[in-house]
């Protein structure tokens, strides 16, 4: 028996209700010593009650906290870091002008004669540490100057730092790039090899199947089944996540392009700090192909997409849509004007105006033009009727035509984006990172949305840091790397190939 | 699922822009609703009280003293009287003058309020309109009334329009802060009525050189009054000036294409660029539809009532300020600036002409009716801390909410 260890922490039962409703209903799950256990669920499933719960933020109604098989009771965070669980939420707790170590030890700072903090013996204690779990993480360097991957790992050094054996990720890659991800599953093996045990909360199927051991899937606040991760499929997990099938592989025929859409030339493009971010960018896309450029964040993307859709001046260079080129001061009503549709990277802010209603949002391009609009009158009514067309096509849920864009979920949010660029008819259809921070419903969607498009004849450019998106929809993709276009492949073209190429281990193809 | 989820509860990058003061205080008042701002008033009304009280008068007496100085009490007596001879019917007539002015001075904050800009400069620019109202009612003597008088309330109107937009072009092509720049044309505006109306100056008055004061406005430029003795400062028809500018204040931002982009640019002006919208002609147009509030309110005092002005007035001169607690309270709404209007327009007539002196010690009313008309204007800037308390308050509820909802 040697091999079965016990559980190091355990729930039983847990319930949670909230106004009628249930959170968590009569949830099981336990964790082993070193062990990854990955509790997988779509937005809304339970997850963050459930760890919440674990965390002593909130009470369960029924139910029990076991920790090494003893009945537990905790009443704030303190109790549960006094108990040897810590949690690293989304959100970062840190203090950006202070250091390092100060950030590790702030709160139970070692002092000298009593009553000095003595900062050497601070700097020393997280060096130590960072070496041993191989953190990469300079002690005195200030918060504020460190990468959002390190301040994670300063926040998962504040927890080891008061000597937690448990350690409960929230969502801990969403705000990493794959390189910072893979850095963190590194960090993660360490930890699990010196005997820490981690929950790791996720709604992303292929890094649950890559770090977990186990894998408990919620759904509507149900347990649905706890599986090891040999044998695990990510077909398996979608359903077990959102009960019926869900196409990871989109569906879809073989391109059959047609005119050229849009057209790029030598594009050079500054960002805010007046650096060349892109540097001389050449391509085109056809109307009924899906172009993707490929990359790790920051090499450009944004800058290219901000100045194809004329938010951003270009240096040099041409942009021409539906045969119309355009150089110098491009501006976005011109763009729009166009024929181009944009689904912008970050819907709150700039995609949507989140005070807006949902009628007064789909209008946001055509709000000037008849028949909204005439002589400067707007016709609200007619906005109304758009709203309530668009809503039933598109399948927008969480309210009416004059709910405020605020109320809507984030996958219901973007559905509105979709639905006003999409049903504007572009040429071209402008696509950055159009799943970002949505679930696997509604990035099912999206992606049939974008193959619904092109179907239609339309240019689709998507920008994507996932490589598995990119790798499911296009039909060409293109690598970007340091501003400029490294590579193109056809849609069938091979993960490592492009991987490599993402991190820079190709020349740029000549211009 | 529950599509109540918080939407961002798995959207870290995905912030808002960091919204400065305008957006968030906006944000803040729209939450509020109805409730909070009567909650302000009702506050400013209870502390004014403790006030009065602690200097050893009756709060009630006071009160009523006021409500009556503001011709309140006319508006109970059944059948109306409209004569203005009685002296309700005269201080509520002087209350509407107020507010007229109030009105306009208080749209003229709310505009550019909604397109996330704060103009300090209402003051500046009513002076604005105020002087070229006197200077086109001194001249131009002969004309007929109407085109004499719409004569200078379109100038005037311009004149707003004008000094407003320089803050608004200025921010649209520098960048410069449009708060900034309106106390600086505000400081323009009073010392270039200074030169005006001083001794020697273009604007000051042909029949005594040594008094430092404007022209009075011509028979023929003076809008006619419709209540009370015109020789007794009755009430003119700029009061439905006013009130059409309410209406229309609501018809811009709700009716036009104008109105709409101002809106999105208030909320959020990145989406708005982005949804084609030239942010900056906006805040352009916005602060010049906020001068001619402000210039209307100005020619409508010149033209309506003061027909005269001095270098000592320009300098006393506040009403322009008081736009800015009119537009808060009344939350850069067109009904809630017209109801905030009328509230400051009583207290400010109730507590100094049309008081009752026997209410208070003659020598102390002058500090006391300034004292309240203070705390008004200071609950309305405590008006943040209550919404934060109230905030704080719903977002507990919402977090419960979320939380059940969320993962």
């Amino acid at each position: 028996m040697a091999e079965e260890r016990s559980p190091v922490l355990e729930l039983r039962g847990i319930t949670k209700r909230y106004s009628g409703s249930l959170a968590n209903d009569r949830v099981d799950f336990d964790l082993r010593r070193g062990e990854v256990h990955a509790l997988l669920g779509e937005n809304g499933a339970g997850k963050s009650t459930l760890m919440n719960i674990l965390y002593g933020l909130t009470k369960p109604d029924e139910g029990e906290i076991l920790i090494d098989g003893k009945p537990v009771s905790f009443s704030s965070a303190k109790d549960a870091i006094g108990a040897g669980v810590g949690m690293v939420h989304q959100h970062f707790m840190l203090i950006p002008v202070m250091t390092v170590a100060e950030n590790v030890v702030l709160g139970t700072e070692p002092v000298r004669s009593g009553i000095v903090l003595d900062e050497r013996a601070a700097a020393r204690r997280v060096a130590d540490m960072a070496r041993t779990f191989n953190f990469a993480v300079d002690p005195d360097a200030r918060v504020d100057n460190i990468t959002v991957g390190q301040q994670q790992r300063v926040e998962i050094m504040k927890a080891l730092y008061r000597n937690v054996d448990v350690l409960v990720l929230d969502e801990p890659t969403a705000v990493l790039t794959p390189q910072e991800a893979a850095d963190l599953f590194e960090i993660l093996r360490t930890l699990r090899r010196e005997g820490i045990s981690i929950v790791f909360i996720s709604h992303k199927l292929n890094e649950v199947l890559e770090i977990a051991d186990r894998i408990t899937v919620l759904r509507r606040g149900k347990k649905i089944d706890t599986v090891s991760k040999e044998g695990a499929t990510e077909e398996g997990l979608a359903r077990m996540m959102v009960g019926r099938d869900v196409l990871l592989r989109v569906d879809k025929t073989l391109a059959s392009p047609g005119e050229v859409a849009l057209e790029v030339k030598d594009l050079h493009v500054l960002d805010d700090r007046e650096l060349e971010k892109v540097r001389g960018v050449s391509f085109s896309a056809r109307g009924g192909e899906i172009v993707a450029i490929a990359g790790v964040d920051g090499n450009g993307q944004t800058e290219l997409v901000e100045a194809i859709t004329g938010l951003r001046p270009i240096e040099s260079g041409t942009v021409a849509v539906g045969g119309r080129e355009f150089e110098g001061r491009l501006g976005p009503r011109m763009m729009i004007d166009a024929g181009m549709g944009h689904i912008p990277e970050d819907r709150h802010r700039r995609g949507l105006v989140l005070d807006f209603n949902l009628a007064e949002n789909l209008a946001l391009h055509d709000y000037d033009k008849p028949p909204d609009s005439r002589f400067g009158w707007l016709y609200p009514a007619r906005l109304v009727q758009r709203a309530v067309r668009l809503i039933k096509e598109f399948d927008i849920r969480g309210g009416g035509p004059l709910t405020l864009a605020r109320a809507l979920s984030g996958g219901n949010q973007q559905k509105v984006v979709v639905a006003r660029e999409v049903a504007r008819n572009p040429v071209v259809l402008v696509a950055a990172q159009p799943t970002r921070g949505l679930d696997v419903g509604a990035i099912e969607y999206v992606h049939r949305r974008l193959v619904a498009e092109r179907d239609a004849g339309h240019a689709i450019l998507l920008v994507s840091l996932e490589l598995d998106e990119v790798l499911s929809l296009a039909d060409r993709i293109l690598v970007m790397y340091e501003g400029r276009i490294v590579g193109e492949h056809g849609g069938d073209a091979g993960e490592e190939e492009i991987g490599l190429e993402m991190l820079g281990g190709r020349k740029p193809v000549a211009a | 699922m529950s599509s109540q989820a918080e939407p961002t509860a798995n959207v870290p990058p995905e912030q808002e822009p960091t919204p400065d003061f305008v957006v968030r205080l906006g944000a803040a008042q729209r939450a509020g609703g109805l409730v909070v701002p009567v909650l302000t008033a009702v506050l400013a009304f209870l502390a004014g009280g403790i006030v009065v009280a602690a200097t050893g008068h009756n709060p009630w007496t006071a009160y009523k003293g006021i409500w009556d100085g503001a011709g309140f009490n006319w508006l109970f007596h059944i059948p109306w009287d409209t004569n203005t001879v009685h002296l309700d019917a005269f201080n509520l007539s002087q209350t509407l003058l107020t507010m007229t002015t109030l009105i306009l001075v208080g749209l003229a904050v709310a505009f550019p309020f909604r397109c996330g800009l704060f103009n300090i400069g209402g003051q500046g620019q009513y002076l604005v309109g105020l002087f070229v109202a006197n200077w086109i009612g001194v001249s131009f003597a002969g004309w007929p009334t109407l085109p004499h008088v719409l004569l200078g309330i379109g100038a005037a109107a311009l004149a707003g329009a004008v000094w407003a937009g320089i803050a608004g072009f200025l921010k649209a092509t520098t960048g410069a802060h449009e708060v900034i720049s309106t106390i600086m044309l505000n400081w323009i505006a009073i010392w270039g009525g200074q030169y005006l109306f001083g001794q020697g100056g273009p604007l000051q008055n042909t029949y005594n050189p040594a008094a430092p004061e404007s022209g009075t406005v011509v028979q023929s430029a003076r809008i006619p009054v419709f209540w009370g003795n015109p020789v007794l400062q009755g009430l003119d028809y700029g009061f439905f000036v006013a009130l059409v500018a309410l209406v229309v204040f609501w018809l811009i931002l709700n009716r036009t294409t104008l109105g709409y982009e101002v809106r999105a640019v208030g909320f959020n002006p990145e989406a708005a660029a982005y949804g084609g919208i030239n942010v900056k002609t906006k805040y352009i147009q916005a602060m010049a539809i906020s001068g001619v509030f402000a210039g209307l309110a100005g020619a409508l005092d010149m033209l309506g009532y003061l027909f005269q002005f001095g270098v000592l007035d320009v300098q006393a001169s506040q009403i322009g300020f008081l736009g800015i607690a009119v537009a808060l309270l009344g939350r850069n709404t067109a009904i809630g600036t017209g109801i905030a209007a009328f509230l400051f327009g009583g207290l400010l007539y109730g507590t100094t002409r049309g008081l009752n002196p026997n209410v208070f010690d003659p020598s102390l009313a002058g500090n006391l009716t300034s004292m309240i008309q203070g705390l008004i204007v200071l609950f309305v800037g405590a008006d943040i801390f209550i919404l934060y308390i109230w905030n704080a308050r719903r977002k507990l509820k919402l977090r419960r909410r979320a939380e059940m909802a969320a993962t």
